[in-house]
């Protein structure tokens, strides 16, 4: 990484200096930005983090002049090659955007024109801004194509969009935004959509890119990991409000922000088990958009915060060498001590005991030939708490179907407490298996209370009328940790968080043996992951439930799960107890999952990256249908022969030619 | 985030029920072509209602002035009968604003059910059920109407259902598309797994919202109906003579448009202007809806 820090005297390339942004709604302006300065030098990557609605997008997009109609810039200058961005001419500013400034947007499937092929949508960038003929201009995308390491650009430049995986379609969207070496590459959110491991490669990319070009990179993202492994510096935002900043490094690891260190303390690390150590959600919620701040934004959720916190908002200053921090007592942050950790809530782990769950040979094979889930055997013991981990398209999630019942098994079986479950269950049943939702969105009708939505749930499963209706509705809201006032609210006033709440106290209603928990926290904000898994972890010790608890967040899985089953393509390729599964001697697939997590920590584990993306369903490779992305396939033989199940310790099973004390010497390198 | 989302963060409404009608009474209110329709069709409502109590003559008495252009004691002049053409108008609103609503009503009770069965069920019910929609859409409506009341005699009643019958598959096609998209939410897949009905999750889970479809298509019907309902007396096979409705009046009077092209231009005119007003309206609620 080139860090310009050699040369600290060269003019920014952007300085973003006062930038105060209002939304009019309603012949309201709700403040969303308050008064946001920082600089970014030529060839830095400066990375903004923030939880969502703090105001991360519209920095970017006020950056590229792109803000959404409704947007007011209230104050403020936006300087970028000598010009203040926000007063340019509409010709100006076109000459400037695609040329000297570019941006990679978070849905790269929607940022493509799907009815032009790739290489006319690349080659226009030349002949608009560079005006080169349309023979050369081909010739320029394809070497592009070559530099963002697409295998075959002269073939990729006549697919359709539609035609690429996610990760092909970032690569030509980071092609087209580097086609013109651009001065200032915006990227906003550019892996949020992508696998870990395609997250991995694209990012891989884009700092190999960095040595390359030299262009100013303003890096927006949710994910701490990533700004640390990306980014020289880093701002945090919060409500609207540059709160802290400072070099990558030193700021997640001396954080100077009561916020910055919530958040840092908030999320749960690989290692973390729910045993052995309690998360810290932070208390409070972010202010309502448009509130009036008089004082700190932050104090209201403070554990230092002082009566002079709350009059006047306080200074950025200096916290220590090239550190910002917008806060009076920031020297006293590292002091500031976890919060009551509160009883630890984990069972201890389940260990090998009466099975509840069977399954024996599962196969779902969808119309046409695509088998989403191919022959699992599973099994869940009695308040056992199972992690399922794979990249979209493994079959987790058709897997959690069939047992829950929402789809039919193609073939095979699904046993709970010895007798099988197939066709339609009978209330015991349907009492028994529940489910939680990744979206609560789309899981809680907009049109109904959540005191209907957890009655009709008491109603149906557990046969529940009238006053004993209403009193344990009460009840199971209270455990969930949901205010009286919340019942008569429709899920539209209710937060990502609290609308998970009532979705878990729904699947709750009828005591249920067995929970399958479907990345229940995947579109929630880290601060609320940390409570809402803090609530299943408690739930799950108290009413002695069973989980099946999918995630693609590996840490989140280590912390929640006693075992860990890891699928590819329909089939479990590796099984068994937590802590066995993320250490070596594991299967070649969990070791990529595992190296392709970006951490906090620098350089921790040597990493190996998967090629391309997972192959279809429909047609699974041979063998071993892992060996086409496997950096340890063995040649002759994983293309042809299926493996065979590998014993490890303490019942730790893999799908591996390799044997265990081979495949440990290899991974332990 | 994008800026689309950090939009709808602005964008999104936290409000119970009570709220949210209100905030839709108030967009209807703030817009310029809901009120004018509005008002337009109130004034034909008020009309339909209490014709009796304002017009100047009994619109079925003859006279001796026979086909006299407008005067002040006939505002529109007289018809070939001596009928004041002014109160004739007046009169002739209530029978459209009983057949059209009734119809319109018809067609979306029975097009809600068709398009909830079929979007919810899928399969072969869905396949059973479009195929018939899309025959039944192959044919110009006003010829299966035509051919329905030839057969079935025409009355009123008979008119409300011929045109409510016609608008079940059109309107079908439009829930079933709402149905597929909130059929695909978790929300339904809860409400199975706790083992409700199939009836139930329709009624009970997914029709309350697709309630805003469902109320612009009902206000576009409307106007259709109102039209469709007018020209089926034009031709003869709708409400017959002596009534005093606009379409009929068109038909029967169209032969004295030299001699008193009031006749023709006052009923003509009035459909015309109900049509237009219950257009602006349907394009009212259909804004209110989206925002």
């Amino acid at each position: 990484m080139t860090v310009s820090a050699s040369a600290p005297a060269a003019a920014p390339a952007v300085r973003i200096a006062g930038l105060t942004v209002s939304y009019r709604r309603r012949g309201r302006l709700l403040r969303v930005l308050r008064d946001v300065s920082l600089d970014i030098r030529p060839g830095e990557a400066y990375g903004l983090v923030g939880e969502s609605g703090c105001g991360k997008t519209t920095v970017a997009m006020a950056l590229m002049r792109h803000l959404a109609p409704n947007a007011v810039v209230e104050a403020g200058r936006i300087e970028f090659a000598g010009v203040d961005v926000l007063t340019l001419g509409d010709p100006e500013l076109r000459a400037l955007r695609g040329d000297r400034m570019a941006m990679v947007y978070q849905d790269p499937g929607s940022a493509l024109n799907p009815s032009i092929r790739v290489g006319a949508q690349l080659a226009e960038i030349y002949r608009h801004h560079r005006g080169l003929a349309k023979a050369d201009a081909l010739d320029a995308a394809a070497s592009m194509l070559g530099l963002v390491q697409v295998s075959d650009p002269k073939a990729m430049l006549r697919r359709y969009p539609h035609e690429l995986s996610g990760g092909q379609q970032q690569r030509v969207m980071i092609a087209m935004a580097m086609a013109t070496d651009p001065d200032l590459l915006v990227l906003d959110e550019p892996t949020t959509g992508l696998d870990a491991t395609v997250e991995a490669e694209v990012l891989d990319l884009v700092e190999q890119l960095r040595d390359r070009f030299s262009a100013a990179i303003l890096f927006v993202s949710h994910n701490l990991g990533i700004v640390a492994r990306m980014c020289d510096r880093v701002g945090v935002l919060y409500a609207g409000q540059l709160i802290e900043q400072g070099p990558a490094r030193e700021l997640f690891a001396d954080p100077r922000h009561p916020y910055t260190l919530a958040l840092l303390r908030c999320m749960p690390r690989l290692g973390m088990r729910k045993d052995a150590d309690r998360l810290e959600p932070i208390p409070g919620a972010l202010p309502a958009l448009g509130a009036s701040l008089p004082g700190c934004v932050y104090a209201d959720r403070c554990p230092i915060a002082r009566a002079e916190c709350r009059v006047e908002p306080p200074p950025m200053v200096e916290s220590g060498p090239a550190r910002l921090a917008r806060c009076l007592f920031h020297d006293e942050v590292p002091a500031i001590p976890p919060s009551a950790p509160g009883p630890l809530g984990g069972a201890p782990h389940a260990r090998a005991g009466e099975a509840l769950l069977g399954l024996s040979e599962v196969v779902k094979r969808y119309s046409g030939d695509v088998v989403a889930v191919a022959g699992v055997d599973l099994e869940v013991g009695r308040g056992e708490v199972l992690g399922l981990v794979g990249e979209s398209g493994s079959g987790k999630t058709t897997l959690a179907k069939c047992i829950v019942g929402l789809v039919d098994a193609t073939s095979g079986e699904v046993t709970l407490d010895g007798s099988a479950l197939s066709g339609a269950r009978d209330r015991e049943q349907r009492r028994a298996v529940q489910m939680i939702f990744q979206n609560p969105d789309s899981a809680l009708n907009p049109r109904k209370t959540v005191r209907s939505i957890i009655g009709r749930a008491l109603r149906a499963l557990a046969g529940l009328h009238g006053r004993a209706q209403d009193e344990r509705t009460q009840a199971l809201a209270a455990s969930v940790r949901l205010e009286a006032r919340h019942l008569d609210a429709r899920p539209s006033a209710l937060s990502g968080g609290l609308k998970q709440r009532v979705a878990i106290a729904r699947s709750f209603a009828g005591t249920p043996a067995l929970v399958l928990c479907d990345e229940p926290t995947s579109a929630l904000d880290v601060s609320v992951q940390a409570a809402i898994l803090n609530l299943l972890v408690d739930l799950q010790a108290q009413e002695g439930v069973s989980y099946v608890f999918i995630s693609h967040d590996l840490a989140v899985v280590r912390y929640v799960a006693d075992r860990i089953a890891v699928m590819y393509l329909g089939q479990i390729v590796d099984i068994g107890p937590a802590e066995r599964v993320f250490e070596a001697p594991h299967h070649p697939y969990t070791e990529a999952l595992l190296s392709a997590i970006p951490t906090l920590a620098a350089g921790a584990r040597p990493r190996i990256r998967l090629h391309g993306p997972i192959p279809s369903p429909s047609d699974p490779p041979s063998g071993c249908r892992f060996h086409t992305r496997c950096p340890r396939a063995i040649s002759g033989l994983c293309a042809e022969v299926e493996p065979p199940w590998q014993d490890g310790a303490d019942g730790h099973r893999y799908r591996c030619h390799i044997r265990p004390d081979d495949l440990a010497r290899a991974q332990r390198g | 985030m994008s800026a689309a989302d950090a939009a709808t963060v602005v964008a999104t409404p936290s409000a119970t029920r009570g709220q949210r009608a209100g905030e839709l009474g108030r967009a209807l209110l703030r817009s310029r072509t809901f009120m004018v329709g509005a008002v337009v069709l109130a004034f034909w409502v008020l009309d339909a209602i209490f014709w009796p109590a304002i017009v100047p003559h009994d619109p079925s008495s003859t006279g001796t002035d026979i086909l006299v252009g407008p005067s002040g004691d006939h505002l529109l002049g007289t018809d070939n009968l001596g009928r004041d053409v002014f109160s004739r108008v007046l009169a002739g609103a209530r029978s459209v604003l009983i057949v059209a609503p009734l119809a319109t009503l018809i067609g979306l009770i029975g097009g809600t059910t068709i398009g909830l069965v079929s979007g919810y069920h899928r399969g072969i019910v869905d396949d059973v059920v479009s195929r018939i929609v899309d025959a039944f859409l192959a044919f110009p409506a006003i010829v299966i109407a035509l051919l329905a009341l030839t057969v079935l005699g025409s009355s009123q009643v008979t008119v409300i259902l011929v045109i409510g019958i016609l608008f079940m598959p059109i309107i079908a096609r439009t829930v079933r598309s709402a149905v597929l998209v909130e059929r695909e939410r978790d929300y339904v897949a809860a409400a199975r797994l706790r083992g409700d009905s199939a009836p139930y999750v329709m009624l009970a889970e997914i029709l309350p919202n697709i309630t805003g479809p469902i109320a612009v298509e009902g206000t576009v019907r409307l106007g259709y109906a109102i039209f469709a309902a007018a020209t089926l007396s034009f031709l003869g096979v709708g409400l017959q003579i002596p009534s005093p409705d606009w379409g009929l009046t068109v038909a029967v009077e169209r032969v004295n448009l030299a001699v008193n092209p009031w006749t023709v231009l006052g009923a003509a005119i009035a459909l015309a202007t109900v049509v237009v007003a219950v257009n602006l309206v349907a394009d009212g609620v259909r804004q209110a809806v989206e925002e």
